[in-house]
């Protein structure tokens, strides 16, 4: 018997020799001797790791359990190489021309270099592939405990075998896959490896079925008897399950990450796939030649309760072929490795290139593309993420029990990833398809999924209670997860794909139709869908800003410094230039993106390049950098705007003070002009008459009186109005002094009413209730009287009436007095009532009319007293009312 | 001599005084006190000489004879103004308008008389 440990150590040796392969594979790639590691046959072969251990083991397990239904699994990825092999073309063209190096990196670059999206497929990815990584886990470790029981050995502790099947693994991996960074993405080594575990495993599957048909039912006509005599040859056909288990491997076959890996990645030559179409077919038959007998055999060879799963090793062992059954397991490991490396290889490249790498350049700030070495981060950061997508499969192992069906657990992973084949497929056929569009769809379908398919997957009570499987999610019997919506009856699995995918697919389409694409999103899109027309020329750049130092510099960090040189050098050869630097044309930018691209992303590249070149194409970062400068611009400018507003503020101040300053000016030549009319026209009078009695003989004694009176009148006019002005002047300078006495308010009116009268012609007629004017006032009385005076004789000069009357009244309000002197005669205009208080406001056209200083001297008399005049106007006559303060008034006993 | 002068002045005094010492020599004197109205009366009157005040209620001496020099007939007419204002700017704006001579009150009997006989035997 072969014990475990003979076991790892066949492994061991096994994997030893798959590094040898790779290596001298590797060494002959770089001394250009490798033309025969690109053949279209190791193409194919690299192709098989489409068929995992699923396939390896689970599809005897799966045809044991459901009959010929395990077909499907090899339908779908025949169905898409044969009949849809156009489609496939065009899906390595476009990842070809786009340098495309991951699923998530081909979606981002269609719809507009979306680092969102990007990160979004990637989770996406992770997530869906886990189960798949898990499922490789648990066969390697049910395999190895398949040797361990016989032996008689300590049973196999099967979480800790698993665990260390997974260090291994991820062991395997990071030596295998992350040795050096190739700027193109390829990894010769691991390709000519895992053709050459395609061979492995062909070779141990077809032995194991020989081995069964002729060894153990005794040739093909036998083994046809048993087979109809055994329940897989009385299968039912469940057509839904058919239709949806081909569409769904077909889906998976083109979406799963590591088929993108293989088949759009490590294509070397487009014509490949021409054979492939054909060629792989021919593998999977191969395939699943032998499944049915191993299945039947096993069935009937086993005891019941046997795992169908493992049949292909039990069957050999039961026989006591070692030799055939060890071969068996290295067919499965190989399967199980194969799978295992691209599926990490792939993952990691789209964790560390959209999610790590990101990160890392914004941490670093906008210097890190030409300031650190970014090579030594790009390797650490995949290994990293090497660890973590093995580990989360070790961990999905150990939480789902490890006891599912492989094939349920392929399925589940299936459902996952067909989820990216709507927005990859309408991507590449249809230019109206949108980022918004493709991430709705994505969230949709994969929501979907994870409450339908995986989260199930754990069982009941596990993740998602009992409750919600039979009454939904909160209690809403719609969100039932095998019965979304109330359609129950369907079958589980394809319940789960027929509602995410439709979901998925409705969300992508009609998001996609109401929101707009960006413009690098439609320049893409067509570049995408329209590949054939012009898959040379991908991309423009305006190389006039880069300098080639500056894009060197870069380069190196990224691919290393010597084969960073070497491109340029190769370059600028090219260009016919001299020595290491070429000219940074359009194609060797595109050139250059496309390297960098290898290493760090599309959407990564894209902006580092934007950054050096400030290029036609813009990246977010660009945009978000010139948003920034735009907002310094704006304050800038908003700060300009403030001092101009300032400006324009102090300019309206000086204009104001210049408007006041030439009002004044104005107002002075019309009280200068108008104080010269005032002195000079009684002025002319006198000179004139007094020339006239001197000079005339023989004027008669009327006339010489006439004229002498008139003289005199005028003289008095004269003197008169130079009082007024001295005491206007007085008074406005506040140099006049106040002489406050007590006396009433009758006598002043009296005294006041009496030199009015005195002075004054016409027969005014004055009404008075000296009842109310027994009032005692502590005031400048003669002031008082000044203003009275002014008050009457107005009223006695321009009261026009027939009947001329003028009412005074005393008010007492709140201790102050008011005196309303009202007349009869013609209201002043409305227009002239504003300057009745000012100097030389003469309203009528009287002749006995003063210089129209009474008024303003009246107001300045009432200013200094701390009362006030005003006017009020009627329709039937005009009243002043002078105002005494409260101070200066006493009530009277 | 006997020539018709128009008088338009707002103060009592001052036209007393005009009137006497024009009258005395023969000349016909009307007056209008009222600004407002002078172009007109001007006009129908067609005077060989108006002295005219520069400040007067309703219409002011300059833009009355602004008005009057407006019709062709009148281009050449003899006006003096008087004035009391006694601002430099008036007697250029007065220039301005076409005045025929420019005085300030208080002025000289004889300088007005002096100045009527020659403005009227200027315009024949």
């Amino acid at each position: 018997m072969t014990s475990v440990n003979q076991l790892i150590g066949v492994s061991l040796g096994y994997v030893i020799f798959l590094f040898a392969i790779a290596y001298l594979a590797e060494r002959a790639a770089q001394r250009g001797k490798g033309g025969w590691l690109r053949s279209p046959l190791v193409y194919t072969l690299s192709l098989s790791i489409y068929c995992t251990a699923w396939t390896f083991y689970g599809a005897v397990g799966y045809a044991a359990r459901s009959g010929m239904e395990f077909v499907t699994i090899y339908l779908g990825p025949s169905l898409v190489m044969i009949g849809w092999w156009w489609a496939l073309r065009k899906l390595v063209r476009i990842g070809r021309a786009q340098r495309a190096t991951s699923v998530a990196d081909l979606i981002s670059a269609r719809y507009g270099k979306s680092n969102l999206l990007a990160i979004v497929v990637t989770i996406m990815a992770v997530i869906g592939v886990t189960p798949y990584i898990a499922l490789q886990l648990q066969s390697v470790t049910l395999s190895l405990s398949i040797f361990s029981e016989p032996g008689g050995d300590a049973p196999l502790n099967q979480l800790i075998a698993g665990f260390w099947v997974a260090f291994g693994l991820a062991i395997f991996t990071v030596l295998f896959g992350t040795r050096n960074l190739n700027a193109n993405e390829r990894h010769d080594g691991v390709v000519i490896a895992i053709a050459v575990e395609a061979v492995v495993k062909l070779i141990a599957l077809l032995a194991v079925g020989i081995f069964v048909v002729w060894g153990v039912a005794g040739g093909l006509a036998p083994m046809m008897e048993q087979i109809d005599a055994s329940p897989i040859g009385a299968w039912d056909m469940d057509r839904s399950r058919w239709v949806a288990l081909t569409a769904l491997s077909a889906a998976a076959f083109l979406a799963l990450p590591r088929m993108f890996q293989v088949m759009v990645v490590e294509n070397e030559d487009e014509r490949h796939l021409q054979i492939a179409s054909w060629a792989f077919p021919v593998y999977l038959l191969l395939m699943s030649l032998f499944v049915v007998p191993i299945a039947v055999v096993g069935l009937d060879l086993m005891p019941a309760g046997s795992n169908p799963d493992l049949f292909v090793l039990t069957v050999p062992l039961a026989q006591g072929q070692v030799g055939l059954a060890t071969l068996s397991f290295l067919g499965g490991f190989s399967s199980a490795t194969s799978m295992v490396i691209v599926a990490t290889l792939a993952l990691s490249t789209m964790v560390s290139n959209h999610v790590v790498m990101p990160v890392w350049l914004n941490l670093q700030g906008p210097g890190a593309q030409v300031s650190g070495d970014v090579r030594n981060v790009v390797i650490l950061s995949r290994r990293a993420s090497i660890l973590m997508i093995i580990g989360l499969g070790y961990l999905y192992y150990r939480f789902s029990g490890g006891g599912s069906a492989l094939a349920a657990m392929g399925l589940i992973s299936f459902a996952g990833v067909a989820q990216f084949l709507p927005v990859m497929m309408g991507g590449i056929f249809w230019r109206g398809a949108t980022r918004w569009g493709a991430l709705a769809g994505l969230c949709v379908g994969f929501s979907v999924w994870v409450f339908c398919s995986l989260l199930p997957s754990f069982g009941p009570g596990a993740v998602l209670s009992v409750a919600t499987f039979d009454t939904g999610l909160f209690g809403l019997s719609w969100l039932r997860p095998q019965a979304l919506f109330g359609i129950s009856g369907l079958d589980p699995t394809v319940h789960a794909i027929v509602w995410s995918i439709t979901l998925n697919t409705t969300a992508f389409v009609i998001v996609s139709l109401f929101i707009f694409p960006g413009p690098l999103e439609r320049l893409q899109g067509a570049q995408f869908v329209n590949v054939f027309d012009h898959s040379t020329q991908a991309r423009g750049w305006d190389a006039a800003l880069a300098t080639s130092e500056d894009l060197l510099i870069m380069t190196q960090r990224i691919l290393g410094a010597t084969e960073a040189l070497d491109l340029f050098r190769a370059e600028a050869a090219r260009q016919g230039v001299q020595g290491h630097l070429p000219e940074p044309t359009p194609g060797f930018l595109q050139q250059l993106e496309r390297e960098l691209t290898g290493s760090v992303g599309a959407a990564t590249a894209h902006a580092m390049i934007s950054q050096l070149v400030g290029g036609a194409s813009v990246s977010v970062q660009d945009l978000m950098a010139v948003a920034d400068e735009s907002a310094q611009i704006l304050e800038y400018s908003n700060q300009l705007e403030a001092k101009s507003a300032e400006l324009s503020r102090t300019a309206g101040k000086l204009r104001e003070a210049n408007a006041k300053l030439t009002a004044l000016s104005v107002q002075k030549d019309a009280f200068l002009s108008q104080i010269s009319h005032e002195l000079r026209t009684p002025m002319t009078s006198i000179r004139s008459f007094s020339e006239i009695l001197r000079d005339t003989d023989g004027l008669g004694q009327v006339e010489k009186t006439k004229y002498a009176s008139i003289i005199h009148g005028e003289a008095i006019r004269l003197t008169r109005l130079l009082d007024d002005l001295l005491d206007l002047s007085v008074l406005e300078n506040g140099q006049v002094n106040l002489n406050f006495e007590t006396g009433t308010l009758s006598s002043v009116l009296e005294k006041a009413i009496l030199t009015a009268q005195a002075s004054g012609t016409g027969a005014l007629d004055i009404r008075r209730r000296h009842l109310d004017e027994a009032v005692t006032l502590t005031t400048d009385l003669d002031r008082l009287t000044q203003v009275f005076i002014n008050l009457i004789t107005n009223a006695q000069k321009y009261c026009q009436a027939e009947q001329p009357r003028l009412v005074i009244e005393v008010r007492q309000e709140d201790g102050a007095i008011a005196v309303v002197f009202s007349d009869n005669g013609m209201p002043i205009p409305p227009a002239a009532r504003a300057l009745i208080f000012e100097k030389f406001a003469r309203i009528s056209d009287n002749d006995e009319a003063g210089a129209g200083l009474g008024l303003a001297i009246c107001r300045e008399i009432m200013t200094r007293l701390g009362g006030e005049i005003s006017f009020l106007g009627g329709p039937s006559g005009n009243a002043f009312t002078v105002h005494l303060p409260t101070q200066a008034a006493l009530a009277a006993q | 001599m006997g020539k018709h002068v128009l008088l338009v002045e707002d103060e009592i005094n001052i036209i007393e005084a005009i009137r006497f010492l024009l009258s005395r020599e023969g000349w016909q004197v009307d007056t209008h006190s009222d600004g407002a109205t002078a172009v007109d009366t001007i006009l129908a009157m067609r005077p060989d000489l108006v002295i005219l005040d520069y400040m007067l209620p309703g219409k002011s001496g300059l833009d009355i004879l602004t008005e009057v020099r407006a019709d062709p007939d009148f281009a050449k007419m003899p006006v003096l103004m008087l004035t009391a204002r006694g601002q430099s700017r008036d007697r250029e704006q007065a220039e301005k308008a076409g005045v025929s001579r420019f005085m300030t009150k208080p002025f000289s009997n004889t300088e007005v008389m002096t100045a009527v006989r020659d403005l009227v035997q200027l315009a024949q």
